[in-house]
């Protein structure tokens, strides 16, 4: 990793928009970073547990019956593979070590699906620091297993009763949270939101995923994807396979998000797709979805983990710049590319992974996908098996 | 004070200059602006100017709130849900002004949502002295201070407990109207057992600024007004502590009225 200071800006989008008693700790936390990821220590301590705990590399998998279904080569990185089940576990691991760094005894963190949730206890676990996981009392209903694996693994977890009680308000939580407890808390943020440095530093912990990827499918083809595929709902599993691809021009980069029930509807989670005025959401500038006098829209997803009205900032930026390409997929788009994919491949994804795989395999063109399998599904069977 | 301040903020420098003459603090209550309708929130902000407010915040009510405590973010959701709307709030400010300075309290993304320079006219137009907004930081408030010195309306910055001193010195030197001094680590709300801190605090916010000093987040009882003011602040923001008390009864003007009169009886002539 480079040591050039970290990004408060992505363009216009990202900023520091927080409360004054925050703006210390987010100064103290981007020196953290900085020294940390220049740190041999640091860094052979978080590279040997990416390894031997996580499980990294995690394989890439030239998704046999995909492939021959779509008559080109589809690629999935497994990071369903990690410990925990899903990529969150590369961030929550990287930030809880530096947590320790700066002397921090405490950690908090929102959780949609819950998956950030179960990674950033299983990391406190590991490192013996005290754990709250704040998630909306509607997502702890329909991700009960995670809930339980929290609990189990000693956090705390905190259900958030307010707004549609999802994840934006978990996260708001979280923030309120944070600004009580801002000398002894360290708040692990789940995606690339957030103020400065968050949005640079969760990117720069996901980046592990595209670096990997990217050397793996050259070992295998001997040439790029045509194509790399990530759901976006902050955007840290999409960031972090995109960003090693960022220089690589010919490599189409393709966001999807909650489509929810549909983008000509108010109920989605598509900020970046449908566009519109950039606005603040949990301290940073973005595409979020707000109505004309700046009120926060409640998003809508079947899938918890995107079910959120904002975005992070680098996104809108690669979008307004055009390197990558932002599009929706339905609630029942994604519900028939679960079941799809786990009949076709023997895995289960994650419902915010179905998006993206849902995207896949609607197109017709194309000649290499690399698709980003960021969580497996285990999570959602009681929701899906309801609801089809 | 320099001529940017005072020709920021005319009616802001006044009201602390009478408080001063009178050797009492400002007394500053917090309004939500909707709560509980917007009918029934002009009735409480005219009973503060009747109890004796030398300025009013109002507050525009934001869906997602982040510096506010339990009390005002459901008063705002409340408010919302009841039908508010930021150009509601704003006939507020039109309708309070004349009897009392009013300085508006409003989440970024609000001002942001119209344009920061329309948004700043449109506030103007209404009379209203200031702006506070909690999540705009000195970095990220450049254009928002150039706007509001051009519409004669005081950006009214804040500091907090854990504001280190070279950052205190670079707000408190843009500061208009008053220097918003956060009483403690955290978000509004009601909280027992803060006033230690006040002397210190105050200290080094005037150490800071040319402009007055107002002192405020969980400052609920007479005690906590006497302290802040015996603590040098020039004035005393009180915000959760009439949310409440707006929120429990029906006739929600005669009860914020008979806080407020308990409060006012903290800010003494004995500093
Ligand atoms: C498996 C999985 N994928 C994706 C996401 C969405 O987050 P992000 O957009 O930050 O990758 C989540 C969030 O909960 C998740 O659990």
């Amino acid at each position: 990793m480079s040591e050039s200071a970290i990004e408060h800006r992505f363009g216009r989008y990202g900023g520091q928009y927080v409360p004054e008693t925050l703006m210390a700790a987010l100064a103290e936390l981007e020196q953290a970073w900085v020294a940390a990821r220049a740190d041999v220590a640091y860094r052979s301590e978080l590279d040997g547990l990416l390894k031997e705990f996580v499980g990294r590399p995690t394989p890439l998998y030239r998704a046999r019956r995909l492939s021959q279904q779509l008559l080109r080569p589809v690629y999935l990185k497994r990071e369903d593979l990690n410990h925990t089940g899903s990529h969150k576990l590369n961030n929550a691991l990287g930030q809880a070590l530096l947590a320790k760094r700066m002397g921090k005894r405490r950690v908090i963190a929102e959780t949609g699906a819950g998956q950030h949730g179960v990674a950033t206890a299983t990391a406190c676990a590991l490192l013996d620091l005290q754990c709250v996981v704040y998630m909306g009392s509607e997502d702890t209903r329909r991700q009960r297993p995670n809930v339980q694996r929290m609990e189990l693994l000693g956090a705390t977890v905190k259900p958030v009763q307010a707004g549609a009680c999802t994840l934006k308000e978990a996260t708001s939580a979280a923030i309120r949270d944070w600004v009580e407890n801002v000398g002894s808390t360290h708040y692990i943020i789940g995606s690339v939101v957030g103020p400065a440095p968050y949005p640079a530093l969760v990117r720069d912990l996901q980046s592990v995923i595209g670096v990997e990827a990217r050397q793996q499918i050259l070992e295998r083809e001997g040439r790029l994807p045509a194509r790399v595929i990530a759901c976006v709902g902050g955007g840290s599993n999409a960031m972090g396979i995109f960003n090693a691809f960022l220089g690589d021009e010919d490599v189409q980069l393709i966001g999807v998000e909650a489509g929810g029930e549909g983008t000509d509807t108010p109920r989605h989670g598509a900020p970046l797709t449908v566009g519109g005025r950039a606005g603040v959401l949990h301290g940073s500038l973005s595409a979020i979805m707000q109505d004309e006098e700046g009120q926060i829209i409640e998003a809508h997803s079947i899938s918890a983990g995107l079910d959120y009205p904002g975005t992070g900032p680098q996104h809108a930026f690669l979008r307004d710049s055009g390197r990558a390409r932002y599009v929706a997929v339905t609630d029942r788009q994604a519900l028939d590319a679960f079941r799809a994919v786990t009949r076709l491949e023997g895995i289960i994804p994650a419902l915010e992974t179905a998006h993206a795989l849902a995207w896949t395999l609607a197109q017709s063109d194309g000649e290499l996908d690399l698709v980003c399998l960021s969580g497996r599904g285990d999570k959602d069977l009681a929701e899906v098996l309801a609801l089809t | 004070m320099s001529d940017t301040v005072t020709s920021a903020s005319p009616r802001i420098a006044t009201a602390f200059e009478r408080a001063h003459s009178e050797s009492r603090g400002a007394l500053m209550p917090y309004l939500m602006g909707g709560y509980p309708t917007l009918e029934r929130s002009l009735e409480i902000g005219r009973a503060y100017a009747q109890v004796g407010a030398d300025i009013i915040e109002l507050g525009v009510p934001y869906s997602d709130p982040l510096a506010d405590g339990a009390v005002i973010h459901e008063a705002a959701t409340e408010a919302l849900a009841a039908g508010a709307s930021v150009s509601g709030v704003l006939e507020l400010a039109r309708a309070l002004s004349p009897s009392v300075p009013v300085v508006l309290m409003c989440y970024a993304n609000v001002v942001f949502a119209p344009g920061v320079e329309a948004f700043v006219e449109r506030l103007a137009h209404t009379g209203a002295a200031g702006l506070i907004v909690p999540d705009l930081p000195l970095e990220e408030a450049t254009q928002t201070l150039a706007a509001c010195d051009a519409h004669g309306i005081a950006l009214v910055p804040l500091i907090a407990p854990t504001t280190p001193p070279e950052r205190l010195a670079a707000i408190g030197a843009r500061a208009r109207g008053f220097l918003y001094t956060v009483s403690v680590v955290g978000t509004t709300g009601e909280r027992s057992a803060l006033p230690e801190r006040f002397t210190e605090l105050v200290a080094k916010a005037k150490a800071a600024t040319d402009v007055p000093v107002a002192i405020g987040f969980g400052i609920s009882t007479p005690e906590d007004v006497r302290a802040a003011v015996r603590a040098g602040a020039d004035g005393v923001i009180v915000g959760t502590r009439l949310v409440r008390a707006a929120g429990d009864s029906a006739d929600s003007a005669a009860a914020v009225a008979e806080v407020l009169s308990e409060l006012k009886s903290g800010l003494g002539t004995d500093r």
